[in-house]
C-alpha cells in the first residue's frame, strides 16, 4: 500500500500540489486522472522521489519514503517498475538488454538465470522471440509492453504506469490495459496508473482519484464516479460525445 | 559532481561502459586527430620555411614545428577540437536521455545516473585524450619532418638537430597537465549541460551548443592561467 499524506509542491510560485492526500491499495490498479496540468504527474514524480515535494510525506507499507536518504530510497526503488509515457527504453540496448538491465544492476543471478527471468517477462507481455531488436524497430504498443516486462523484471512490489496508452490505437490500448490489470492481480502489486483516458478508467480501474487544480476532488470506484456530482468531475468524464451517449442509456444515468 | 565520483553500484557493469566510452571518446577521435595534426605539422614546416632566411638558421623549421606542436597545437587545439567533436556527442546523449525519460527510469530502478552515465565518460577522457594529444605531437612532427624531405627545405639532418635544440623535457610534462585538465573540462562541462536539460530536441540541440561553447571559452581561460602558472 502507498499512503501520500498532505504533498504540496509548487514551481517558481505556481502551485501545483495543495494538501493532497491519497492510498493507493495493494492488489488494485489505482488511477489518478485529471485534465492536462491538473498536477497528476507532479503527484506521481512527487510519490516515487522524481520530484522532492515541498510538504507532506510519501509512505510505501509504511516507511517514509520522503525522510530516507539516497541509500534508503535505493532499496525501495528496487521494490519500484514504472511504465513511462514514452516508454524510456534505453535506444542503445535491445529489447533483452533492457529486460535484463534492473537483473544485471541489482540481483546476484547468474547469466544463465537472467536469460531466463528475461524469456519469462518476454512471453509474460507476449513478446517472444523479439529479445534481440532495438526499440527503435518496434511498434509504440510493443514498447510499451518491453516497457511494462522491464518494470516486472525484479518482481516489484509497487509499479507506476505514466499514461499507458498514449498514441496508443484503441486496440492496443485495451490490451495494455488489461495486461497491467492481469499483472496487478498476478504479482499482487500495488499500482498507480496516471491517464486521462476514461475508456482505460473504465476497462481497468479498481479505485479512482480524480485531480483537479491541484486538490483531490473525488475518491471512490468505477461505478462512484458514475454518479458523482461533482460538476468538474462530469466535465471531465463526460467530455466526450461517446460518454456523454454513455451516461444517458446506461445504468448510470440518475432518476 | 560529488554524485559522480560515487563508487559505481556494480563494478563489471562500469567497466563495460568505461571500454564503451573509451571506444567513443578514444578510438572514433583517431582519425579526425591524426588528420589535423598531420596537415599540421606540414603546414606549420612550410610556413616556417617560407619566414625564414638570411642568417636564421635552416634547423630553425624543426625547432618551431616540436614547440607549436608540443606547447599549443596538440595539447590546446587538439582538445578544443575535440571539444566539438565530443563535447556534443556527451551533451546530446545525456540530453536526448533526459528528455525521452531514460534518465529518470535509471532513477527509478535505483541506479545513480549522474554516476552510472557520466563517471565512465569522465574516466575515458581523462585517458584517452592525453593518449590522443601524444600521438598528435609525433604525427605533428613527423609530418613536419616529412614534407621538409620532400619539399627540399630543410635536409633530414638540420630538422633532426632543429628538433633536439634546446629541448626541455618539462614542456612534455606541462602539456600533458594542460591537456589533463582540458579532458576534464569538456567532459564535465558537457556532461552537465547535457544532463541539466529539460524540454524537446530544441533544448537537446541547445545545450550541445552551450556545451561546446562553454567547454572552449574555458578551455582558453584555464590555459592562459595554467600557461602563467606553469610556465613562467
Amino acid at each position: 500500500m502507498i499512503e501520500v499524506k498532505n504533498i504540496s509542491k509548487s514551481f517558481g510560485g505556481t502551485q501545483v500540489l495543495n494538501d493532497v492526500s491519497a492510498t493507493f491499495e495493494k492488489g488494485k490498479v489505482n488511477f489518478i486522472i485529471g485534465r492536462s496540468g491538473s498536477g497528476k504527474s507532479v503527484l506521481t514524480k512527487c510519490t516515487v522521489g522524481l520530484l522532492e515535494p515541498d510538504l507532506g510525506h510519501v509512505f510505501f507499507d509504511g516507511r517514509d519514503f520522503t525522510t530516507m536518504n539516497r541509500n534508503e530510497r535505493k532499496e525501495i526503488r528496487k521494490e519500484i517498475g514504472m511504465l513511462f509515457q514514452g516508454g524510456a527504453l534505453f535506444d542503445s540496448m535491445t529489447v533483452a538488454e533492457n529486460i535484463k538491465f534492473p537483473l544485471k544492476m541489482f540481483s546476484d543471478m547468474d547469466e544463465d538465470s537472467m536469460s531466463a527471468r528475461v524469456q519469462d517477462c518476454l512471453s509474460r507481455v507476449e513478446l517472444e522471440g523479439q529479445g534481440e531488436k532495438f526499440p527503435g524497430e518496434l511498434s509504440g504498443g510493443m514498447q510499451k509492453r518491453v516497457g511494462i516486462a522491464r518494470a516486472i523484471s525484479m518482481n516489484p512490489k509497487y509499479l507506476f504506469c505514466d499514461e499507458p496508452n498514449s498514441g496508443l490505437d484503441p486496440q492496443t490500448a485495451i490490451v495494455i490495459d488489461n495486461l497491467i490489470a492481469d499483472i496487478t492481480n498476478e504479482y499482487g502489486m500495488t499500482t498507480v496508473v496516471v491517464s486521462h483516458d476514461m475508456n482505460s478508467v473504465i476497462e481497468a480501474s479498481d479505485t479512482i482519484h480524480f485531480i483537479h487544480n491541484g486538490e483531490i476532488a473525488f475518491k471512490g470506484n468505477n461505478a462512484e464516479m458514475m454518479v458523482s456530482d461533482s460538476p468538474t468531475l462530469n466535465d471531465f468524464i463526460y467530455a466526450s460525445k461517446l460518454m456523454q451517449k454513455l451516461r444517458d442509456t446506461s445504468s448510470y444515468k440518475k432518476g | 559532481m560529488a554524485t559522480v565520483l560515487h563508487k559505481p553500484e556494480k563494478g563489471k557493469v562500469f567497466r563495460r561502459q568505461l571500454v564503451k566510452e573509451m571506444s567513443i571518446i578514444g578510438v572514433e577521435s583517431v582519425g579526425i586527430v591524426a588528420l589535423l595534426s598531420v596537415f599540421m605539422g606540414a603546414v606549420m614546416c612550410l610556413q616556417t620555411a617560407h619566414q625564414i632566411g638570411g642568417w636564421i638558421p635552416v634547423y630553425t623549421i624543426g625547432f618551431t614545428v616540436r614547440q607549436t606542436m608540443i606547447l599549443e597545437f596538440s595539447p590546446t587545439l587538439i582538445p578544443v577540437i575535440l571539444a566539438g567533436k565530443i563535447g556534443s556527442n556527451i551533451a546530446s546523449q545525456l540530453g536526448t536521455m533526459r528528455v525521452t525519460e531514460q534518465i529518470d527510469a535509471l532513477e527509478i530502478m535505483g541506479v545513480n545516473s549522474a554516476g552510472f552515465l557520466v563517471l565512465p565518460k569522465f574516466v575515458a577522457g581523462f585517458i584517452c585524450i592525453p593518449v590522443l594529444v601524444i600521438m598528435s605531437m609525433v604525427l605533428g612532427v613527423s609530418s613536419g619532418a616529412v614534407i621538409a624531405l620532400i619539399s627540399g627545405v630543410s635536409s633530414m639532418a638540420d630538422f633532426e638537430y632543429g628538433l633536439q635544440v634546446d629541448f626541455v623535457s618539462y614542456d612534455v610534462v606541462y602539456a600533458l597537465i594542460k591537456t589533463t585538465v582540458f579532458a576534464l573540462i569538456m567532459t564535465s562541462v558537457s556532461a552537465y549541460h547535457g544532463y541539466y536539460t529539460s524540454g524537446g530536441a530544441i533544448e537537446v540541440a541547445k545545450s550541445s551548443t552551450k556545451a561546446v561553447v562553454y567547454s572552449v571559452v574555458i578551455i582558453m581561460l584555464t590555459n592562459l592561467v595554467l600557461t602563467k602558472l606553469l610556465l613562467t
